[in-house]
């Protein structure tokens, strides 16, 4: 066997706290790479794998010291000149951003900074370079590949920027490509084509990889290796299947069982008389309105939901797809252009100035970010008792007691009441944001990506309390967020939002098999799946019939985008509302046995 | 996008452009209407006060009558401003000489100082603010930072005495006031202008310095600067490639609001040096209460503000690829 | 914050902050008690001598009548420190109490309001406080007010940044989701958030100020005799500057020592916080 061609021993990245003492957020770390073999380093964030990536480049972010071996190839960490790793960066080893939207500079045209790095280490001639670029976007399915340099950052979209980075890391032919969390910041449906890209280049290019990501699912895709982190040390070093068929540490066990979210409510509730909250024809928007009573920015067309007491519907869809719209609207912090909001069937006023304290609280909306979702000028306590005396006029030493008792409720001891917020975790933050709208004692509680920013394990943790809550307390939700798997396990009903049109509701068990929604489709067979042969089994979406046409509110929304389109139809006229068999309600012109025959 | 003609790529960029120099104008007659209402309203009656207390009521409403000031107020103020935007700003009360002769004689002494004064001190204050941006931390930082910190904050007055008395008084190399000769020498220029001038530059230099190295930093900042160290990028690349484009804005904001102080805050360098600029002409102005040769000038510096604002802006447009598409 | 906070946090700071905190400390004793221990009355001709060098019995010597300095700078140190603090308080409660208004109310307010402080902030600070002189005088209350109103806009500017900026973010809309008032928004939610970057911006617009008051004197136009504040000090003995007099150069640097002093607190200490 040839040898290795990463090989990293006893590798320790320390960075200085505040108060001066050292910190190792890498400790220890040892692992090899083959050539041409991709590891995956895998962890929650925090674990160092970001840190260790950038170590193979010979770079620490500022205020922080590598220590231990590096050698990639014939360059050590230590090495003089050209054999150091430093030297290498850009050249023979290079690094694909997290974020490629802002690891570009903004004022540079995209094919300057994508053959900089060639230019810079000399391995080609500008022309040369720019023939590569073509070729390198043609080969990683960027449309126009000949044009689509000279745009500008702010003129391409995520998946095509992030796309353009790999070129960039690619364009001098490296021997080791680093791909920190490359699809992270992107929608489920634009990763999977992303994903096909990546892999397909570094197979042609026969580079070896470090593939640096929190998601156990697109790693098994793209790695041979996992390298499991947890605070800076390995747990883990094995192949791909070994790791998940059989993984012999408690935490990637952990972590494993995170990534396959279980079913956390009981059977659904079933709907008994009328609904507590009802929302009729909401259209909405931002900016000002305009005569005919349209917003400048509409975002929500016609959207209608029901929530029966107790109940929880998910609402889901890509980001840009009005899910948070839907929750101010409710809340009363926007005001709709047209449609009702009800209340136990009596309509609510459309803003909040209109609405009584008691209908205000029965209705409470908890934001996605606890970071900014709690005052940090306020203290636990404070921000608790605030809504008990505002809404339940509770004083003195009841309103001490029933602070214990919400954070109680929470599992939170009693003594965090005095913290700021700014001392919690992430995790005890998001129980203190819940808590605060439970202390209203409401009907409904409005969750917008409330686990969205937490960490797999964490996510577990408060999925679990939000479901034991609503089983003790009967409160109901409406339950916002962009993946799937999160309110599958949560929510008995589920609304499924495609640029601001509700495209397909149902029941929880009617998304587990066609007839679907041509969106819902896509949207479910782009989750990744914990198994290494998916990415390979995905239908590529290919031939999509209108993908020239602009997106129009006259026709169905998802057209420029449907593989199904129906032409003489599709781009005629606004699709119909079908109730399919399994009960849920579908907004396309395709027939239910269309629908469940092109997919089954 | 791409495809965009060469006219239609440029239609976006002026169309901003004119909706900010059509903001300017709409500031700048509002400024002047603060500036009328301040001085030519509040104040109390201007007849009365070139007359004093024993005028008898006919003698005050002739001369009221004379100056116009029995017409409503808003007929006077676009008369006013009409005079101020034909450039006949009507005739001083004390020199008894009309207003824009006044300004255009000590206008070209205040662009000169200006002139020079930039010419000194954008070079060095850039020098400061780079080499500050890229040792962020270091030693040559800590230190050029407590330097402008301190020139930021002394009074010009003390500037200029210890100027004099190193310059003129200890080492009699340099006059203590501004007295340019006829058709001076070079050197003779120069000598004349170098206090004055190193005045000015100590404030311009610290405030643009501070700025420049502020704007660098919230680039240094930013992501794509992390990877274009990871891509291989040379430090001396790195800042004039990658991370000043992305500065311009900020940076030229900052040296329009520096120039605009060498035009109207040059008021003491030009009181101490007995240099005839505008800044030294308003403060004559308000001691003398020359109500209309004041407005003019006030009117002067804010229009030369929203001026190099207006260019900075433009200038800040035109270097945004974003903004650039309008 | 604490006492023991305070302190705590001042033998944090660097060298250049301490040396700062030292200085406005002594400034404000100064201010405080300056005129109690001052040898002469600021008025009396103790000395027969002009511009006298500095002496056992004068320690900064006498200015061009033959004034005790060490007095009259006594004297004048109050009134530069006690006017500046009183300006810039008055302009940042203006300023900042217009920023919450224009971030909590509704958007036509915000609209006025900055409108009208972006024209005031296109007058240069200078040339609007000349513009208010000449036009109301300057008395000592009149000069405040002047100096504290030149000032208003750029505070509000700063301050309407930082409102508007936090009342967008989730905590202040979950607040208003519950149906509280605008008051308790403003007060409640948002200001305690804007307090620490608006101390440093407070601090500057107070150099500004010193800078601005002892500027107007300088040339005649603040402080009026017998009034004198430290730029009326330099004014009165410019004809010292030829000898390089005390008498000009003491309370030039007193004024300096001020102005720099906070610059350098606040920059350490805006540093600080920033880790
Ligand atoms: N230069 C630094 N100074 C101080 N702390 C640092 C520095 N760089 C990283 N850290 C800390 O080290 C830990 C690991 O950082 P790293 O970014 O490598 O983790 P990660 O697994 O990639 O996290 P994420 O998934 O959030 O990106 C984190 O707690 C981070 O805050
Ligand atoms: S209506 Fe037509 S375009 Fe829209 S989803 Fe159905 S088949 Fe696709
Ligand atoms: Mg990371």
């Amino acid at each position: 066997m040839e040898a290795q061609h990463v090989d990293v021993r006893n590798l320790c990245v320390t960075v200085r706290r505040p108060d001066g003492s050292d910190l190792r957020i890498v400790d220890e770390v040892s692992f090899t790479i083959a050539r041409g073999e991709v590891l995956a380093l895998i962890g929650e964030s925090g674990s160092g794998k970001t840190t260790i990536a950038l170590a193979l480049m010979g770079y620490a972010r500022s205020g922080a010291v590598i220590s231990g071996d590096i050698t990639v190839g014939d360059a050590t960490l230590g090495g003089n000149g050209k054999a150091s790793l430093a030297a290498q960066r850009g050249h023979r080893i290079t690094y694909v951003a997290q974020s490629a939207a802002a690891a570009f500079n903004p004022s540079r045209r995209v094919i300057e900074q994508v053959i900089e790095p060639a230019l810079i280490h000399g391995t080609a001639t500008a022309a040369e370079a720019r023939a590569h670029a073509v070729a390198l976007f043609e080969a990683l399915a960027l449309p126009d590949p000949a044009t689509i340099g000279s745009r500008y950052p702010h003129e391409l979209s995520g998946g095509q920027l992030q796309r353009l980075m790999a070129a960039m890391a690619l364009i001098t032919r490296p021997d080791l490509v680093i791909f920190d969390e490359p699809t992270t910041a992107l929608d489920v449906t634009t990763q999977v084509e992303v994903l096909q890209a990546f892999r397909k280049v570094v197979r042609e290019q026969g580079a070896t990889g470090v593939y640096v990501s929190h998601d156990l699912a697109v790693v098994a895709q793209m790695a041979d290796q996992i390298l499991v982190l947890n605070r800076g040390t390995v747990r883990e070093r094995n192949a791909v299947r070994a790791v998940l068929e059989t993984p012999a540490d408690d935490y990637t066990k952990t972590l494993l069982a995170a990534a396959r979210p279980v079913i956390k409510a009981a059977a659904p509730i079933t709907a008994v008389g009328k609904p507590l909250l009802s929302i009729e024809g909401i259209n909405a928007g931002y900016g000002p309105v305009d005569r005919n009573g349209r917003a400048a920015h509409p975002v929500l067309t016609d959207v209608s939901l029901q929530i029966g007491r107790g109940a929880a519907v998910g609402v889901i869809g890509e980001s840009g797809s009005g899910k948070s719209t839907v929750a101010r609207v409710v809340a009363g912090l926007l005001a709709p252009t047209a449609g009702t909001v009800s209340l136990d069937g009596q309509p609510l006023a459309a803003s909040l100035k209109g609405r009584t304290r008691e209908e205000l609280r029965r209705i409470q909306i908890v934001f996605q970010n606890a970071d900014v979702a709690l005052n940090p000028a306020h203290s636990v306590g404070e921000i608790l008792g605030r809504v008990l005396r505002f809404y339940h006029g509770t004083s003195g030493a009841a309103l001490n007691s029933r602070v214990a008792e919400l954070l109680d409720l929470i599992k939170l001891p009693a003594a965090i009441a005095d913290r700021r917020c700014d001392e919690l975790s992430g995790g005890q933050k998001q129980r203190v944001n819940l808590a605060r709208a439970l202390a209203a004692q409401p009907d409904v509680i409005l969750c917008d990506e409330v686990t969205s920013a937490l960490d797999t394990v964490v996510r577990e943790a408060i999925l679990e309390l939000l479901a034991e809550l609503r089983r003790d307390l009967g409160v109901a939700y409406l339950f916002i967020s962009h993946d799937i798997a999160t309110v599958k396990a949560l929510c008995d009903e589920i609304v499924v939002l495609y640029k601001g049109t509700r495209v397909e509701s149902g029941l929880r068990d009617t998304y587990a098999a066609p007839p679907f929604h041509p969106y819902t489709d896509l949207l479910i067979s782009s989750v990744p799946e914990l198994r290494t042969d998916w990415l390979s089994g995905v239908g590529s979406q290919g031939k999509v019939p209108f993908a020239h046409l602009p997106e129009s509110a006259d026709l169905c929304r998802f057209l420029p985008r449907c593989p199904v389109a129906i032409a003489g139809r599709c781009d005629v006229s606004l699709p119909p509302l079908r109730t399919m068999a399994a009960g849920n309600a579908v907004l396309c012109h395709r027939t239910e046995a269309e629908l469940a025959g092109e997919f089954a | 996008m791409s495809g965009a003609s060469p006219v239609s790529r440029w239609r976006g960029p002026a169309r901003l452009v004119a909706k900010r120099t059509g903001l300017a104008l709409v500031t700048l007659v509002l400024v002047s209407a603060v500036i009328f209402t301040i001085s030519g309203l509040l104040p109390g009656d201007a007849a009365q006060e070139v007359l004093g207390q024993g005028a008898t009521p006919e003698q005050f409403a002739a001369l009221r009558h004379e100056m116009g000031l029995d017409r409503p107020a808003v007929v006077r103020y676009f008369e006013w401003l009409r005079g101020i935007a034909i450039g006949d700003p009507g005739q001083s009360l004390v020199a008894n000489k009309p207003v824009a002769d006044i300004i255009s004689e000590r206008l070209p002494n205040t662009l000169i100082l200006a002139g020079l004064t930039t010419l000194f001190s954008v070079p060095i204050a850039f020098l400061v603010g780079i080499a500050s941006a890229v040792t962020r931390g270091q030693a040559t930082d800590r230190a050029l930072n407590i330097m402008t910190l301190a020139m930021v904050a002394l009074p010009e007055f003390l500037v200029a005495t210890i100027a004099v008395l190193v310059f003129s008084v200890k080492l009699l190399w340099l006059p203590s006031i501004t007295i340019v000769p006829q058709d001076p020498t070079l050197g003779e220029f120069l000598r004349a202008y170098a206090m004055p001038v190193m005045v000015l530059g100590v404030g311009v230099i610290a405030q643009l310095g501070r700025m420049i190295r502020a704007a660098i930093i919230a680039e240094l900042d930013r992501p794509y600067v992390e990877m274009a160290r990871l891509k291989g990028v040379s430090p001396r690349r790195l800042i004039f490639r990658h991370v000043l484009p992305n500065a311009v804005g900020p940076i030229v904001n900052s040296m329009a609001l520096s120039l605009s102080y060498l035009f109207g805050g040059a008021i003491i360098v030009e009181t101490i040096f007995s240099y005839p600029g505008l800044a030294s002409l308003m403060v004559n102005a308000v001691t003398s209460r020359d109500m209309p040769l004041l407005q003019a000038c006030a009117m002067v510096f804010c229009a030369t503000y929203l001026l190099l604002v207006l260019i900075a802006d433009t200038v800040a447009i035109l270097a945004n690829p974003r903004l650039r598409q309008g | 914050m604490s006492v023991a906070g305070i302190i705590r946090g001042a033998r944090r700071l660097p060298l250049s902050g301490k040396i700062g905190l030292a200085l406005v400390i002594f400034w404000i004793i100064v201010a405080v008690i300056g005129p109690f221990i001052a040898p002469y009355p600021p008025g009396s001709f103790a000395n027969e001598e002009v511009f006298a060098g500095s002496s056992r019995q004068f320690w900064l010597g006498s200015d061009f009548l033959g004034r005790d300095v060490l007095s009259r700078l006594l004297s004048g140190a109050r009134f530069t420190v006690g006017l500046s603090v009183v300006a810039v308080a008055i302009a940042a409660s203006i300023g900042t109490g217009f920023a919450l208004t224009a971030a909590v109310g509704p958007r036509w307010v915000d609209e006025l309001l900055s409108r009208a402080m972006d024209t005031l902030i296109s007058i240069p600070s200078k040339i609007f406080a000349l513009v208010l002189v000449a036009a109301f005088g300057s008395s000592l209350v009149l000069l405040t007010l002047i100096i504290a109103i030149t000032y208003v806009p750029g505070n509000f500017r700063i301050a309407r940044s930082l409102a508007v900026g936090l009342a967008r973010l989730d905590y202040v809309e979950v607040a208003r989701a519950r149906g509280e008032g605008r008051l308790h928004l403003a007060l409640v939610e948002v200001l305690p958030n804007m307090i620490k970057p608006l101390f440093a911006d407070i601090g500057l617009r107070f150099v500004f100020i010193v800078l601005l008051l002892s500027g107007l004197s300088f040339l005649g136009l603040g402080l009026q005799p017998p009034d004198a504040d430290l730029g009326s000090l330099v004014r009165e003995n410019t004809s010292g500057l030829a000898e390089g007099a005390l008498a000009i150069i003491a309370p030039a640097v007193a004024i300096a020592s001020l102005t720099v002093g906070v610059n350098l607190l606040i920059d350490a200490a805006t540093q600080g916080k920033a880790h």
